[in-house]
């Protein structure tokens, strides 16, 4: 994590931000191209605005079904934004805590 | 005369009204429960009718049997709730109106929400959580040569999310009774990283997977079922092929729950997690799998709610604060094959922990180890449920709040999923 923009923000054991507050849209930008992707097109911040919202009024990261429900975006399309457990990768994206599993 | 009413006698609906019918003066309070089924099902008794372990006959009783005297049975389909105007709809156009409301509609399977999973449904794809599917498996199981079997949970949260490990545990056991399991692959495809949700426990029951030679398909987001090429394909386009197909169907609140507006995106309603109040409606409850309560969907937990359902539904009735706090305990027997079980207890805050159950050292229990005696236990579990449980009794030595006592604590803390 030798990026600048993520010098002062902190990160739990699997990287996903302990502080949702210290997120910024440049964090974003930057975790995302950690998490493989080249850039974040709207379709992008559509979601992550949604997870933001949802999560810092629950307190939690939404599950799969919450953001396509929320959203109105499918399941593929989905995958295919976030590749590979959209669900996890959106939530460290938005600077939230990982989507808890559910019991 | 004010009402409570109750909509749902399965497990948890059954316990309420047993339990109310001895807390409310009669002269004061009517209590109504509702339900379309005169039967009551032993759901966790389906796990072992595929295995020919259980006939059907063994997991059904009619329901009337286990509803007190001065409760007002209704058998009949809830069709609206009306939270904002205290009223049910039920079918034939007939209206209650109520004082208090207590969902237990429970949650039910949907094989329907997965493209193609119908398609060949109980010809080679088979559900256990219905008794029609368990059955049909079951006959199945009978005359199959062997070949790849492949348990796929569809989403979680299912209700009892160890059943499908059980399962798996007894299928290979069954194959190696039946002389076979050299015929047979076994397969789990699961929506989780691992065999279960809680880290020590999800360790533990997949190095038991792993030793048993079942192969594990994590993080497997199931898109759809392709009956023609017999393949299940996620939606990061990896495929399973099968030849015989046990699926766990999406889990969801009953369709008169998301009909009425009032669930979430799976028609569980939002409640709050201590109290079992309702979110929006404060003389609304809930007990069992109908809330949104972010603990484990089974028996044992409607069992460990009761109590603090009843109490915080007395004092709210009275208009005193609520008190009572659920903590999520949960209290499950897990079935491993060859006449052995192990047994898990944990809450929304504490894991599944190994030690003894539920005295420290004696046990009689052993705690995420493997033992006959919590396999004894797990078989004992249908006569405690008939005859403790569903009458709202208390079950001896086990509280409903959680205890830590013959727990081993770790010595390094797992970080928190
Ligand atoms: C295969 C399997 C294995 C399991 N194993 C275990 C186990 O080992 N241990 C354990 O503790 N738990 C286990 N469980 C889970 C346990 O059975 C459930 O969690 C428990 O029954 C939930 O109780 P409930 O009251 O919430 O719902 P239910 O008992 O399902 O009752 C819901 C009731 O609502 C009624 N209803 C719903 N909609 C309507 C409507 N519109 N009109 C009228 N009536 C309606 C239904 O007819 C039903 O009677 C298992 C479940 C399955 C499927």
């Amino acid at each position: 994590m030798a990026d600048a923009t993520l010098a002062s923000v902190s990160f739990d054991a699997e990287g996903y931000m302990t502080d949702p507050n210290q997120w910024s849209k440049e964090i974003s930008e930057t975790l995302a191209r950690q998490e493989g992707l080249a850039a974040l097109t709207a379709e992008h911040w559509k979601i992550i605005d949604f997870c933001r919202q949802t999560g810092l009024a629950s307190g939690k990261a939404p599950t799969l079904r919450q953001i396509t429900t929320g959203t109105g975006i499918s399941t593929k399309d989905l995958f295919a934004l976030f590749p590979k457990g959209p669900a996890k990768k959106v939530a460290k994206i938005a600077g939230l805590g990982k989507p808890e599993g559910c019991v | 005369m004010k009402t409570l009413l109750i909509l749902g006698a399965g497990t948890g609906g059954t316990m309420v009204a047993n339990k109310m019918s001895k807390c409310l003066d009669s002269r004061e309070w009517r209590i109504i429960i509702v339900d379309k089924d005169e039967t009551h099902y032993y759901q966790p008794g389906f796990l072992f009718i595929p295995f020919g372990i259980y006939s059907p006959s063994d997991v059904v009783k009619p329901k009337r049997k286990f509803l007190p005297g001065g409760v007002e049975i209704i058998f009949s389909d809830i069709e609206l709730v009306e939270p904002e105007r205290n009223r049910v709809r039920l079918g034939g156009g007939k209206e209650i109106n109520y004082d208090y409301l207590v969902v237990a509609t429970g949650s039910h399977t949907h094989p329907e929400q997965t493209p193609g999973l119908t398609d060949a449904w109980h010809q080679n794809v088979f559900d256990f959580y219905t008794l029609e599917g368990a059955t049909n498996l079951g006959s199945y199981l009978e005359t199959w040569k062997g070949g790849r079997m492949v348990l796929s949970i569809t989403e979680m949260p299912i209700k009892c999310p160890v059943a499908p490990l059980e399962f798996l545990f007894l299928a290979d056991w069954y194959f190696h009774k039946r002389g076979m399991r050299d015929k047979v692959e076994i397969v789990l495809a699961t929506p989780l990283p691992g065999a279960f949700t809680k880290p020590q426990a999800s360790a533990m029951l997949g190095g038991m997977l792993e030793r048993k030679g079942i192969s594990v398909e994590p993080e497997f987001a199931i898109m759809e079922v392709d009956n023609g090429k017999q393949v299940i394909r996620s939606y990061d386009e990896r495929e399973v092929p099968y030849d015989l197909l046990v699926s766990i169907p999406l889990n969801m609140g009953a369709d008169v729950i998301r009909n009425s507006g009032m669930g979430d995106e799976l028609g569980f309603i939002p409640t709050h997690k201590n109290t079992l109040q309702t979110v929006k409606w404060p003389n609304v409850f809930i007990i069992g799998d109908a809330g949104n309560v972010p603990s484990s969907k089974a028996g044992s937990v409607a069992h460990f709610m009761l109590d603090i359902l009843v109490e915080n539904l007395s004092d709210h009735m009275k208009g005193r604060e609520m008190k009572a706090s659920f903590d999520g305990h949960a209290n499950c027997f897990i079935e491993t094959g060859f006449d052995k079980g192990l047994l898990i207890d944990f809450n929304f805050d504490v894991e599944p922990l190994p030690g003894q159950f539920p005295f420290p050292v004696i046990g009689p229990f052993s705690l995420l180890k493997e033992s006959t005696l919590d396999h004894i236990g797990k078989m004992g579990f249908r006569w405690i449920y008939w005859n403790v449980l569903l009458k709202g009794l208390p079950i001896p030595f086990v509280e409903s709040h959680m205890s830590m006592s013959g727990k081993k604590m770790l010595s390094k803390a797992p970080a928190r999923a």
